[in-house]
């Protein structure tokens, strides 16, 4: 049997903090456990003073007992401190799950903006996930890029729980400002008819008003669209950017549509069949084109 | 010259106010807990108000690459509402103890009532229970008696002269503040508090040690701008650049520093995580880098 998430915290944090902080998150963590919501309150804002805020950087076999213990659990980018915030959380019992909710509603009401980061990111380790889809949404809303990011990049919990227009919502606004699309997680697999029609016509927009658009946007085009957005693939084919041509490739050879396949064959092109081999060569393009 | 506003209510100040103060050198700013111009009615609305100066005024801040810091606590003038401040003190304890809060405050007295000296002596003792220094706010009439009160209080509960920071004062409070041994902040406010021209002559007069400058710029008629401008006037009337330096920024880090949440590697080399969290990784806006200055036109200097 795999660890829970919180021992796998435990153990990180166990193997970097010094005596003194690791003792007084243990202390905390069985006050936490007994319910003591004030305690919970008190030390996830302290918990920075204890701990510091280096980076946790997490070596392959520390992030595939994450990926163990929760699949999809990307814990890459975490500081030190916001492990110990998401310890602590943990700790909170559970089985009433409506005091669970309140009790976590009241810490995103509540919070800074690293607390948010800690929280957002912690989504897809929370028991009852059904509870926190309305709050994972309004985070996708804040006006804090990085709250956005703790929701949309390399967290599993969109991609399970939210519904096509949440999803939708969330693409459609990590374009609009400008952050890449790779790292969310599920983009292929939630890819739908109506997020293909809401990106055809945010490109036309772009293009009237002569802006770049974003290559990575055609990857949610191409599994999902229909002749007319084949259309506007075939035009991208021609780019003068090789970056857009590479995506319109990749886009057209996701598509099940035999005009796809035309397009492609017109312009002496070969589908990339594979999705394993498209998704590493769209995270190519993703970091090709953020650099 | 780096400067810090150690007392500025950004939440009312616009972008431009930022650009500008980040464009002659504000790399920090410290926002004090105050009323918003208007009594607020319910727990929530202060819920929220606490929430956004830790939140998305921290983050809109370091947009424009200067650190934001704030105080919590019940001001004075609101404390006259006493069911709503019960139910704010119950609040304190969890803001008062979050990443960036670097002292109780501002608190104190406003129209120096039974239910204001209530409030004060409360959050004195909270910020004891949370090792953190205090900011108080000096009431605007009968200002002498209600600045000395206010140290009486302080003394009256142990609370060390060194941990607080009194705030608003002018040529009249300041020398009992000095003598008692608390920092001694002073106001550059158009019409109601300090010019400062006058604070050029306080400065010459009284030194640099434990004077801080600030703005208090808010919601009324104020200048973002007090702090690096009064920087400016002293130096050209002869101020000796090591005691602008002090009353302009370093005194202002040693007076927040018992609070262990204001240190200048904050905004000088901000931890890899802050940078991703505040300043989306971009350099450009990190704290520390070399201000633009304008030269406004001379008279832009004065503030009276
Ligand atoms: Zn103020």
């Amino acid at each position: 049997m795999s660890a829970a998430p919180r021992d796998v915290l435990k153990s990180w944090l166990s193997s970097r903090l010094p005596e003194a902080a690791a003792d007084w998150l243990n202390d905390r963590a069985a006050a936490i456990t007994a319910g003591d919501r004030k305690a919970l309150y008190l030390a996830f804002g302290l918990a920075v003073r204890k701990t510091g805020k280096a980076e946790l950087s997490l070596s392959a076999e520390e992030l595939a007992a994450a990926e163990q213990a929760r699949p999809g659990w990307n814990a890459s980018s975490w500081s030190i401190d916001q492990a110990a915030r998401v310890f602590l959380v943990l700790h909170y019992p559970s089985t009433d799950a409506d005091d669970f909710r309140k009790t976590l509603d009241q810490m995103f009401a509540t919070g800074e903006v690293h607390e948010l980061v800690a929280l957002y990111q912690a989504l897809p380790l929370f028991p009852h996930p059904e509870l926190f889809v309305e709050r994972a949404a309004e985070g996708i809303r804040s006006n804090i890029r990085a709250v956005f990011l703790a929701v949309a990049h390399n967290n599993p919990f969109p991609a399970e729980q939210f519904s096509d227009d949440q999803w939708n919502q969330m693409v459609l606004k990590a374009l609009f400002i400008g952050v890449a699309l790779d790292p969310i997680v599920g983009l292929d697999r939630r890819a739908n008819a109506e997020l293909a029609r809401i990106l055809l016509d945010y490109a036309h927009e772009r293009w009237a008003a002569k802006r770049p658009v974003s290559p990575e946007l055609w990857r949610c085009v191409g599994p999902a669209t229909n002749a007319e957005g084949i259309a506007d693939l075939r035009k991208v084919l021609d780019s003068e950017l090789a970056t857009d041509r590479e995506a319109a490739l990749l886009a057209l050879s996701a598509s099940s549509l035999p005009a796809a396949q035309t397009a492609l064959t017109e312009e002496n092109q070969s589908a990339v069949t594979d999705p394993a081999v498209r998704a590493t060569r769209w995270r190519q393009l993703a970091a090709s084109v953020s650099n | 010259m780096r400067y810090i506003d150690p007392h500025i209510h950004m939440v009312s100040r616009t972008t431009d106010d930022y650009e500008q103060m980040a464009a002659q050198g504000v790399v920090a700013v410290i926002e004090p807990a105050f009323w918003q111009g208007q009594p607020r009615t319910q727990i929530g609305t202060f819920q929220d108000y606490f929430s956004m100066l830790v939140g998305f005024e921290r983050f809109r801040a370091a947009q424009f690459g200067i650190r934001h810091y704030c105080t919590m606590g019940l001001n004075s003038k609101e404390a006259n509402n006493v069911p709503l401040a019960e139910e704010v003190m119950d609040l304190l304890p969890l803001f008062a103890t979050k990443e960036g809060v670097v002292a109780i405050g501002e608190i104190g007295y406003d129209d120096q009532t039974e239910a204001e000296d209530k409030f004060f002596r409360l959050q004195i003792e909270l910020a004891k229970e949370v090792g953190l220094p205090i900011l108080v706010h000096t009431p605007h009439r009968d200002k002498k008696r209600g600045t000395y009160r206010s140290m009486d209080v302080l003394e009256e509960h142990g609370f060390s002269p060194e941990m607080a920071i009194i705030d608003h004062n002018n040529e009249e409070t300041c020398k009992e503040v000095l003598d008692r041994g608390y920092w001694c902040g002073f106001t550059i406010y158009p019409k109601t508090k300090m010019g400062n021209e006058r604070m050029v002559e306080v400065v010459r007069q009284y030194g640099s040690e434990r004077v801080i400058i600030d703005s208090s710029a808010d919601w009324g008629v104020s200048d973002s701008l007090a702090v690096p401008k009064t920087a400016r006037l002293m130096l050209e009337r002869g101020i000796p650049v090591d005691q602008i330096e002090a009353v302009c920024y370093r005194n202002a880090i040693a007076a927040y520093a018992s609070s262990g949440q204001f240190q200048e590697d904050d905004w000088l080399n901000p931890s890899p995580i802050d940078q991703r969290t505040l300043f989306e990784g971009n350099s450009v806006l990190r704290g520390g880098q070399t201000p633009r200055i304008d030269e406004p036109a001379k008279e832009g200097l004065l503030i009276r």
